[in-house]
């Protein structure tokens, strides 16, 4: 049962993260625009100027400077949070890996968006899954909804101590940040008993002198990258812990690393991220009133990788699509390689197959997925089929 | 539109896809007259541009262009004249866009007198992502993300190109688009940096958060405020309150950055043969 107190409001993705933010009281926020996720910071910057928010907001003059400032605030120990998208992203690169090199807690909404060029400013993968080895953990939702209890949870996640890492909230850009559903806010008293004032060690004390950020030669740098990995393992447990305990208190939780739909006893599952995982569902239920044993894997937690979940995956399904909405040009999709190499244990037979889909604001639509889960049992009955399928591809 | 000036157009892109009363298309317009008037080739032109509204502009003028990362225009330019320094290269560019993002690259262009055209449309807003300020909004000025209004100072752009090395800097106004015309034709025939700020208007995004009016309000308010520079000379500092300068700011020929590093390869050559 939930013992907070809510209200509900029509709010769009990007709208229910700037609710969110308010209600993880930040001390500094620091953005550049850029579609789709403006309207993060705008609505922000109004609950800053009406001072519904005691924040520090900073209009700086690029993303590489928004991470930046960021990190000044996080190395006095202030909670920071920052919101992007696409080219953005890519722009702060070198940032992130600085960010999560030195351990600040940053939390950053990055609303997903393609990679230019061609120019397109809707929605696919590319932007985040490129950013894969930046140490960033990465989060991705499936709803307005979603975006705005993991933007609390992210918080609380990236400040555990045993973390102590950044967090990216991925939410699909336009079909998420731009699409209105009731959200449901919850009340600061029960956010604030969730998510204490941030505390830490890692910051600028004028009492105590140190230098932060300095050189770790070869002599220790690889213990450096090893407590990012050991933080990164101890992360898959913070997940889940933060959002069982988020359920219990808010009621709305969402299995963690991964949320199954109808796997119990499915031989056909998709794995699916972001918001193509709300059609995914619906597919998923008429194909079982048709008879079909079919299920869906709502991938949430791309960094940290749930390998475990896979492992045992793997020896229970007999074949597995994995739906990118990326390519990784050379190979597959980034996603699928990533499933496909947890599932393959000693003795599994599960066969795979790769959907490359919604590129660039596409929809995937029922008959797409419909189409995905009749390939699946195809290769299951021994049909041959390309590992990697464009679906939908045209060419008029 | 002109029929003499359809040639300089891409007319199956047209209409544009600015709002109405944006001070751009007169810009674009005043760009293409002086390329004209100028007599230059086209087929050795250039047009390049970054990432903001401006940044539309060369999608639909019939040149060689190229729509590149936000920011970066001045970069991209640099490469394209230092590949080919027999092309006319000009940069089409916002406040956003050459200012806040793009400013290193823009101060290194101007110091290095490379010889780009560069015209920046300055309508004192981010307009394409929907009204953030930039660092050309006025002190005081409302943005979506300065609500009560900028507490920060803004640029002057032809202060600021001054400063970092151009060596032709004018200033026209949607509204004095004659006036815009001849500073770009001079800045064409300038060999070095030219850097002409063309004061737009966005009536969607900045004048109507500031309570400006209308568009014809906002282009009525660039004749006012606006001063000659010539005239301005003879004018006491009490009648230029309030006022901002228009018309040819900074002409001082200097050494050109692709010209002068021809030369040091032909002297490295001439001693090798030696």
């Amino acid at each position: 049962m939930s013992s907070a107190k809510t209200n509900k409001r029509f709010l769009s993705g990007d709208e229910a993260v700037a609710f969110a933010v308010k209600l993880s009281r930040p001390d500094v926020i620091a953005a550049y625009p850029i579609t789709p996720q403006t309207v993060i910071v705008e609505k922000i910057s109004e609950f800053v100027a009406a001072k519904e928010i005691d924040c520090q907001f900073l209009h700086v003059e690029s993303e590489h400077s928004a991470m930046a400032a960021s990190m000044g605030a996080s190395l006095m120990g202030s909670r920071a949070f920052t919101a992007t998208s696409s080219q953005g992203l890519l722009y702060m690169c070198e940032m992130l890996h600085y960010v999560s090199g030195s351990r600040y807690p940053i939390v950053m909404v990055n609303a997903n968006r393609t990679v230019a060029a061609p120019w397109n400013i809707f929605g696919d993968h590319r932007d985040s899954l490129s950013q894969r080895d930046s140490g960033w953990i990465q989060i991705y939702v499936e709803n307005p909804q979603e975006a705005l209890d993991v933007t609390i949870q992210a918080f609380k996640i990236a400040e555990n101590p045993q973390v102590s890492l950044p967090v990216m909230v991925n939410l699909d850009g336009f079909v998420i940040t731009h699409t209105y559903e009731l959200v449901e806010i919850p009340d600061q008293e029960t956010v604030d008993k969730f998510l204490p004032p941030y505390q830490t060690t890692n910051k600028l004390d004028f009492d105590n002198p140190k230098s932060l950020s300095f050189t770790a030669s070869p002599e220790w740098q690889t213990e450096f990258r090893y407590q990012q990995y050991e933080a990164m393992e101890a992360a898959k447990k913070i997940i889940n812990q933060v959002d069982e305990e988020y359920g219990k208190i808010f009621g709305r939780s969402y299995g963690g690393l991964v949320q199954e739909y109808r796997c119990d006893d499915a031989d056909y599952v998709l794995v699916a991220m972001g918001s193509v995982a709300g059609t995914t569902r619906l597919v998923v239920d008429k194909l079982r009133a048709e008879g079909k044993k079919v299920g869906l894997v709502k991938l949430r937690s791309y960094r940290p990788f749930p390998k475990e979940y896979f492992q045992d995956l793997g020896k229970k399904v007999k074949a597995v699509g994995v739906i990118d909405r990326d390519i990784s040009f050379g190979y597959e999709g980034a996603v699928y390689t990533e499933v496909k190499a947890a599932l393959f244990q000693p003795g599994s037979q599960v066969k795979t197959l790769n959907f490359i889909a919604g590129l660039s604001g596409r929809d995937i639509t029922k008959e797409n997925l419909t189409e995905m889960f009749t390939k699946l049992e195809a290769i299951d009955k021994g049909e041959k089929e390309d590992e990697v399928q464009f679906i939908g591809l045209r060419w008029a | 539109m002109r029929p003499d000036l359809q040639e300089l157009f891409r007319m199956e892109k047209l209409p544009h896809i600015w709002c109405p009363g944006c001070g751009h298309g007169i810009i674009m317009r005043a760009i293409a007259e002086a390329i004209k008037e100028s007599g230059i080739d086209m087929d050795k032109t250039v047009i390049v541009s970054g990432i903001g509204c401006s940044s539309r502009a060369p999608g639909y003028m019939n040149f060689d262009t190229c729509h590149t990362i936000h920011g970066r225009a001045l970069a991209f330019a640099t490469g394209i004249k230092l590949a080919n320094p027999e092309l006319n290269v000009f940069v089409i560019t916002g406040d956003g866009d050459a200012t806040a993002i793009g400013g290193n690259h823009f101060i290194h262009a101007a110091r290095r007198n490379i010889d780009l055209n560069v015209i920046l449309f300055n309508n004192n807003i981010y307009g394409m992502t929907g009204g953030q300020y930039s660092p050309l909004t006025p002190t005081g000025s409302k943005a979506t993300t300065s609500p009560y209004g900028n507490v920060e100072r803004n640029f002057d752009i032809p202060t600021l190109a001054i400063a970092a090395g151009a060596s032709y800097v004018g200033r026209g106004t949607a509204y004095h688009d004659k006036l815009l015309k001849d500073l770009i034709i001079a800045g064409i025939n300038n060999k070095g940096f030219s850097l002409i700020e063309a004061i737009s208007m966005c009536p969607t995004s900045f004048g109507r958060r500031n309570k400006l009016g209308n568009a014809a309000k906002m282009l009525e308010l660039q004749k006012t405020a606006a001063i000659n520079v010539k005239a301005a000379q003879k004018l006491p500092p009490e009648k230029l309150e309030g006022k901002f300068l228009i018309g040819e700011l900074h002409n001082k020929p200097a050494p050109e950055f692709t010209e002068e590093y021809d030369k040091l390869i032909a002297k490295l050559r001439k001693e090798a043969e030696q």
